[in-house]
């Protein structure tokens, strides 16, 4: 029984995940392992492009069917392989155990169906036992639990602004009670007011309801409010792991973990320009042999561009660069 | 009692709905004509007894509109109002059973295609692309003349001939909606493939499906005339729009009304249909719902 305490709620072991089209094959994600306990938030942040959202829909099974592709590597979820489910068991798993709250709240919600048959319909699926009165009491709980008054459910997407959009869509996420909930970029097509609005919801919300949560997001400010751990993707690597004091206050940092930060204004000092990393991500579909940041570090070294660095650990905190590695120090 | 507040939301939703259309002014018009054209239809016999379509009367042949002919006479000195009004049955059942009967197997075939993909999709348009290779008219010409020239027939060939080009309109609605967000967001809701198709693919494809239905309708009823004139349709005496209008050819010069009228049939038929068309698809809309 101990073992069965241990195992972690969400394991994903050396995740690979490409896109293969006709023309060219893009290497999406690049063998990633992360844990994930109950209760739990990680932040993944990096670019856009770096493998966040791939990642977050490997874990439901969500890849376009024709072109995305686990190529190796596991994901247990509660001690079960996903990639062995059937379809029914994918399908109770889907909104019952992880929900997903998508980037677009504009998008994300059908425009023919009233709020209250979009949030009821995962309740449907997964209470088959409810009836209607059921259903619609428990679709205007969630509400409640967003903000949005219950007179409102039988609204159309239409009528409600971006931020009750974005409300409705975690309440559709919610509406199960899922045991992690992957939130993909939730504030970024919103404006910074009810940016704050929806992550302090979405905090309060987590720590009531004791959900693990993955925030998928570009933004350090909102995984600085939110997150237990981080994990730094850049071109399919996680290239820097640990928990939110290692990324934010630790002495070592990653290059590119530095020109994160460095790209952040800063109200305390004057300067007249922000330090941007300059140059773009590697080409997906053809990545640099040694490793990929190499070509846009500033600290880059012979080794780089050659080799993949190894992992440098610190108690939780890991990363993957030469600079601390025992590799560079006996290359220099 | 359960049901009754079930029944009683439908409602609800139903005077929603025919208020929305009802602010249409032209929808409105045009269902009021319809519904014009419909008592017509139900109510034919008892306007004018079907035996005066058949009515051969030599003597009064090709008299123009008077008060005992309110349309005149053909050729052969039969009431062509008595066959505008006869030949409204024909050709409206044909135009509603063909625009529905291809949008139910075009549409499903379609929707199937559009959503799933892969090579069920492959299969299914490249023998769509087969009949569609082929003229419209030349295809019904041919199942005709093989199964037999009677209405049932007319309305097979008619609705192989149109399949097509539902099939391919519902493939590219279901494929631009099954790439949206919220298709992908039922998914991650745990929906089945099913259950997307039908609350989500189905209602949001509703208003171009209703379009493009409603205006179909007058095309269908144009061909099915067109069948009809080189005897591949509704036989004769049987009246019928198409078949009478292009019977009148000859007697153009001298006796025009003979065209006129059931052009004018024709005509103000499809038109009531495409504004109702219109005003439904407008009311079925939630986004435009004020």
């Amino acid at each position: 029984m101990s073992e069965v305490n241990h195992t972690p709620f969400l394991e994903v072991k050396d995740l690979r995940i490409i896109y293969k089209t006709d023309l060219e094959t893009v290497y999406a994600v690049n063998g990633i392992s992360f844990k994930l306990e109950k209760g739990q938030t990680l932040g993944l942040v990096g670019e856009t492009g770096a493998g966040k959202t791939t990642t977050a829909l490997s874990l439901l099974r969500l890849l376009p069917e024709r072109t995305g592709k686990v190529v190796d590597g596991t994901i247990t979820i509660e001690g079960q392989d996903l990639a062995t489910m059937d379809d029914e068991a994918l399908r109770q798993m889907r909104g019952g155990q992880i929900a997903m709250i998508f980037q677009d709240p504009m998008t994300s919600l059908n425009p023919v169906m009233t709020v209250a048959d979009q949030i009821g319909e995962s309740i449907m699926i997964h209470n088959p036992e409810f009836n209607k009165e059921q259903i619609l009491g428990r679709v205007k709980e969630v509400l409640n639990l967003v903000g949005i008054a219950e007179n409102r459910a039988s609204d159309y997407p239409h009528q409600f602004s971006g931020g009750m959009k974005q409300r409705v869509v975690i309440a559709m996420a919610l509406a199960c009670n899922p045991h992690l909930i992957i939130a993909d970029e939730p504030t970024t097509a919103l404006d910074v007011t009810i940016q704050a609005q929806v992550i302090s919801m979405m905090r309060n919300l987590r720590d009531t309801l004791g959900t693990a949560m993955i925030m998928i997001t570009h933004d350090l400010g909102i995984v600085a409010q939110t997150c237990d751990n981080v994990a730094i993707m850049y071109a399919g690597e996680l290239i820097e792991v640990g928990t939110a004091e290692d990324i934010f206050c630790a002495e070592k940092h990653h290059p590119y973990t530095v020109g994160l930060f460095g790209s952040i204004p800063n109200l305390n000092v004057k300067v007249d320009r922000l330090s941007p990393i300059p140059g773009l991500m590697p080409d997906p579909t053809n990545l640099p042999e040694g490793c990929p940041f190499a070509p846009r570090c500033n600290k880059c070294m012979p080794i780089c561009e050659k080799q993949k660095p190894g992992v440098y650990q610190d108690g939780e905190h890991q990363i993957r660069c030469h600079l601390f590695t025992g590799a560079a120090k006996g290359g220099q | 009692m359960k049901k009754n507040r079930r029944q009683s939301r439908a409602i609800v939703r139903l005077k929603e709905i025919w208020r929305r259309f009802c602010k249409n002014r032209i929808a409105l018009a045009g269902f009021i004509v319809f519904m014009c054209i419909m008592m017509v239809v139900v109510f034919a016999d008892v306007i004018v007894p079907y035996e005066m379509t058949e009515k051969p009367s030599p003597q009064d042949r090709l008299t123009p509109p008077c008060a005992e002919h309110p349309f005149g006479t053909d050729e052969f000195g039969r009431s062509v109002f008595a066959r505008i009004i006869h030949a409204a049955p024909n050709s409206l059942f044909i135009g509603f059973t063909v625009s529905f009967g291809s949008l139910l197997v075009g549409g499903t075939l379609g929707i199937a295609c559009g959503y799933f993909g892969g090579r069920f999709d492959n299969l299914i348009m490249r023998f769509l692309d087969m009949i569609s290779a082929l003229p419209g008219s030349l295809l019904a010409i041919v199942m005709v003349a093989v199964l037999g020239p009677n209405m049932r027939n007319l309305i097979i060939a008619l609705i192989v001939g149109h399949i097509a080009s539902f099939a391919r309109m519902c493939r590219s609605v279901a494929l631009s909606i099954s790439e949206q967000e919220y298709v992908k967001a039922a998914k991650a809701g745990g929906s089945s493939d099913l259950r997307i198709i039908f609350r989500h693919a189905v209602p949001n494809a509703a208003s171009t499906l209703i379009i493009n239905t409603t205006m179909s309708i007058s095309g269908v009823i144009l061909s099915a005339c067109s069948l009809s004139f080189i005897g591949l349709g509704v036989q004769p005496p049987k009246p019928e729009w198409g078949a009478m209008l292009n019977d009148a050819r000859q007697y153009f010069n001298g006796s025009p009304y003979l065209m006129v009228i059931p052009g004018l049939a024709i005509l103000i038929t499809s038109i009531s249909i495409n504004m109702m068309g219109d005003g439904l698809r407008d009311a079925l809309d939630p986004k435009l719902k004020s």
